[in-house]
């Protein structure tokens, strides 16, 4: 569980006598650890719930305890994983404690009748596994997923338990799609992979209680790996959160330095009011009144690289610059890769974000002859459309990897637009440490940069908002 | 109706005519028992609203509804004060001085009561429902938080009102902006989906048994592969059991490519959606049925 003691919930409370609220309280750890915010009422009000509920009826202890604990469907993501894995867990540390064992006594290893008395053949079990699948019987696929752990033997195993799944399932011959026939010659309804994960997921887990009873502890748990729920896959439901983020953004950007800028330039007196004011003094004017200062709007420039080196972040990325056209009416957005091109009407015209991100692909205009970024050629082309507009008010932001290929970085060209836009920023969907590493030449960018961002989730993003928020002065 | 498990819940729900899954009974069951407000989210037309409306013919409590919308205040959504009648009251004189009037204008005669105020102060318990809660603002949300943990409202001139029979709250949201942690704390939370083929087919049998099963099951099998496409509106539940009733109508008993293209317009609304679905759908049906 987490071994950080520093959790805003403060030192994590004497569980007492071992049972299922100890076990309950230690399962909201795993998920706090995970970034699920379970508040104390959360618990109380899963407590409340599981009164209520059969506590032997699986599915209906999962669903109120989902239903009181995860609140919003990123939560129950986590939550689905986290359950499965934790009261696995659970039941097999109980299990070594007590030194049971599914095995029997005999069948050790290297043993390839572990089960059954005779060796099943592959075909058999095939065929069982088919029948098991279809039928959607749980407990008979995972009897089956032993036998077929039992007959693939120990001995070819390779110790990782994610390859030998994949061999078991290989050596087996199942696979996703159309069915031949049965040996009677009937019809089989094709198996959807859903159905297959499913098996898979039997196999892993017996593979996994072998290899707990084989050595006796359980292995460390790891953290969820961040990318695995943290990228958006599905873009529409993370785009409410970078539109949240943005909309911060937007506040920030557009108060941000008008104090600075209202004290140091000098105002311009307001003739007609000075005049009009001189009335009450008979003429004369004494008080000068001035023109008042309106606040300007940001005008935001969007550079957006799509190349093929990003393409994971692309769909995030594209995200981010539809919500910022949400948020600003002054704003031109490009996307490049070895040239660029301007989409800023593609999303005012189109508020759909999958119509977007197709049209951008279909009629982006990027000149893609390699699909490899050239990061100096986009920089001229750049300057060279934009350099009228660029102005000290004006705010460049960079979403790239840095990655040049192996082309000139042309960083000379780059620290221009740095000196003419009032602020610049990168972000980068790559974390820091890959940064400068192969191809990267983010170092040579950086130093031109007002500031420099790892941004591949919209906890980044969010990062990147307060940061910008908490002014970073503009280098002027 | 004191329903004592998850399967009287859902058997209730069944028998006014909404087939909820397991973990929608379970979570119906709960906020009855707990006296938890629940937050139902989902895509649109996978009937979150009708759960409330059904919860409320299963219980036979009356069905308060707040349809929630940009700009939405206290004064649409709780309670109002009369103010014309406040004036003529206190035009009206009378031979008290100003006390008596300053109590008087303030008392219950002169409050208009909104949804909110009106599902707490209902003498029957009730069911209340507040619709597209996303659509509000945060203020909004955060004004509801009283009423969402203790059932009461404050209204600064009179006092506390608190609820003396406990409303089942089920809120609504279509997950177009995320809503406050504060709000999801209070609520027990539920995620509706569109339905799996099996029970949108008992879905559309229940609400047209006329149909013949062989064209439910078709039907289901198309709503099905038009969801799956990437449509600007994917077609609701209701939709379907509307397109149910069409086919009914028409005395369809296949689901050919010529019944589909004339009949498509129940489900698909959007006339981009409508090329793409006649492109990708009609032409698989033309090959399943060349009869047709």
């Amino acid at each position: 569980m987490s071994p950080a003691p520093a959790s805003p919930y403060g030192p994590k409370a004497d569980a007492g006598p071992p049972g299922l609220a100890a076990k309950l309280l230690g399962f909201c750890e795993e998920l706090r650890s995970e970034g699920v915010a379970v508040g104390t009422s959360e618990i109380l009000d899963a407590f409340a719930a599981l009164e209520m509920v059969d506590w032997t009826a699986r599915e209906d202890f999962r669903e109120a305890l989902a239903a009181t604990i995860a609140k919003s469907q990123e939560d129950r993501r986590v939550f689905e994983l986290l359950f499965e894995r934790f009261f696995f867990r659970a039941a097999e540390a109980e299990a070594v404690q007590r030194e049971i064992t599914e095995r029997g006594e005999g069948g050790g290893e290297g043993d390839n009748a572990g089960e059954g008395s005779e060796r099943l053949d592959m075909d058999e079990l095939r065929e069982q596994i088919r029948d098991a699948i279809e039928a959607g019987d749980e407990d008979r696929l995972r009897d089956l997923a032993r036998l077929a752990i039992a007959a693939f033997g120990q001995a070819e195993g390779s110790g990782v338990v994610g390859v030998d799944v994949q061999r078991i399932r290989r050596t087996l011959g199942l696979t996703a799609g159309a069915q031949p026939p049965t040996e009677q010659g009937g019809d089989r309804p094709p198996i959807d992979r859903d159905q297959l994960n499913k098996f898979e997921r039997h196999l892993r887990r017996e593979l996994e209680r072998d290899l707990i009873e084989r050595t006796e502890t359980l292995p460390p748990s790891r953290p969820l790996a961040e990318l695995d729920r943290a990228l958006p896959t599905n873009p529409t439901q993370d785009l409410a959160a970078v539109h949240r983020a943005v909309s911060q953004m937007k506040r920030r950007l557009a108060t941000l330095g008008h104090e600075q800028r209202g004290h140091r330039k000098a105002s311009m007196v307001d003739v007609r009011r000075t005049m009009r004011a001189s009335l009450e003094t008979g003429g004369v004017p004494l008080r000068l009144k001035y023109k008042p200062k309106r606040p300007r709007r940001p005008e935001i420039y969007v550079l957006c690289d799509v190349s093929t080196s990003v393409t994971s972040a692309s769909v995030f990325f594209l995200s981010v610059l539809h919500a910022l056209h949400d948020s600003f009416r002054k704003l031109r957005s490009f996307v490049f890769i070895e040239r660029i091109s301007e989409v800023t009407d593609v999303f005012e015209h189109e508020r759909d974000f999958a119509v977007v991100a197709q049209r951008i692909s279909s009629e982006g205009g990027v000149a893609d002859v390699s699909g490899y970024t050239d990061y100096g050629r986009v920089w001229q082309e750049f300057l060279t459309e934009i350099s009228d507009e660029l102005d000290p008010r004006s705010t460049v932001i960079v979403l790239g990897d840095a990655r040049t290929n192996g082309r000139e970085p042309h960083a000379e060209i780059f620290a221009q637009v740095a000196e003419r836009a009032g602020r610049l920023f990168w972000l980068n969907p790559e974390p820091k440490l890959y940064w400068n590493y192969g191809d990267s030449v983010m170092a040579a960018y950086e130093r031109y940069c007002d500031g420099t961002f790892e941004c591949w989730t919209t906890r980044h993003l969010e990062n990147f908002v307060n940061v910008v928020a908490g002014g970073v002065p503009a280098a002027e | 109706m004191a329903e004592s498990s998850v399967a009287e819940v859902k058997a209730a729900l069944a028998e006014v005519g909404y087939l909820a899954d397991e973990p929608a009974a379970l979570v119906s069951y709960l906020a009855q028992e707990l006296g938890k407000p629940v937050l139902v989210e989902g895509p649109a037309g996978v009937g979150k609203t009708e759960l409330a409306k059904a919860l409320s013919r299963a219980t036979g409590r009356e069905l308060v509804r707040l349809q929630c919308y940009e700009g939405l205040d206290e004064a649409k959504a709780m309670y109002e004060w009369n103010y014309r009648k406040q004036l003529l009251r206190i035009q009206a004189g009378g031979e008290g001085g100003w006390d008596d009037v300053q109590e008087d204008i303030f008392s219950n005669e002169f409050l208009l009561t909104r949804p909110l105020m009106q599902a707490i102060a209902s003498p029957e318990p009730v069911v209340l429902l507040i619709d597209e809660i996303d659509k509000t603002d945060q203020e909004f949300e955060a004004m509801l938080l009283e009423l969402l943990s203790d059932f009461q409202i404050t209204i600064p001139e009179l006092g506390q009102v608190s609820a003396t029979t406990m409303p089942i709250v089920v809120l609504t949201s279509n997950d177009s902006r995320e809503l406050t942690e504060a709000l999801k704390r209070r609520c027990l939370y539920l995620w509706l989906d569109y339905p799996g083929a099996e029970r949108e087919m008992e879905i559309v049998r229940l609400h047209v048994p006329d149909l013949s099963e062989s064209v439910a099951r078709q039907l289901v099998e198309v709503i099905e592969m038009v969801r799956a496409l990437d449509l600007k509106k994917p077609p609701s539940i209701a939709e379907s059991i509307d397109w149910a009733r069409t086919l009914l109508l028409m005395g369809a008993e296949d689901i050919d490519r010529e019944t589909f293209v004339q009949s498509m317009s129940i489900i698909v609304k959007h006339r981009t959606d409508i090329d793409l679905v006649a492109e990708r759908v009609g032409m698989k049906l033309a090959e399943r049925s060349p009869t047709g």
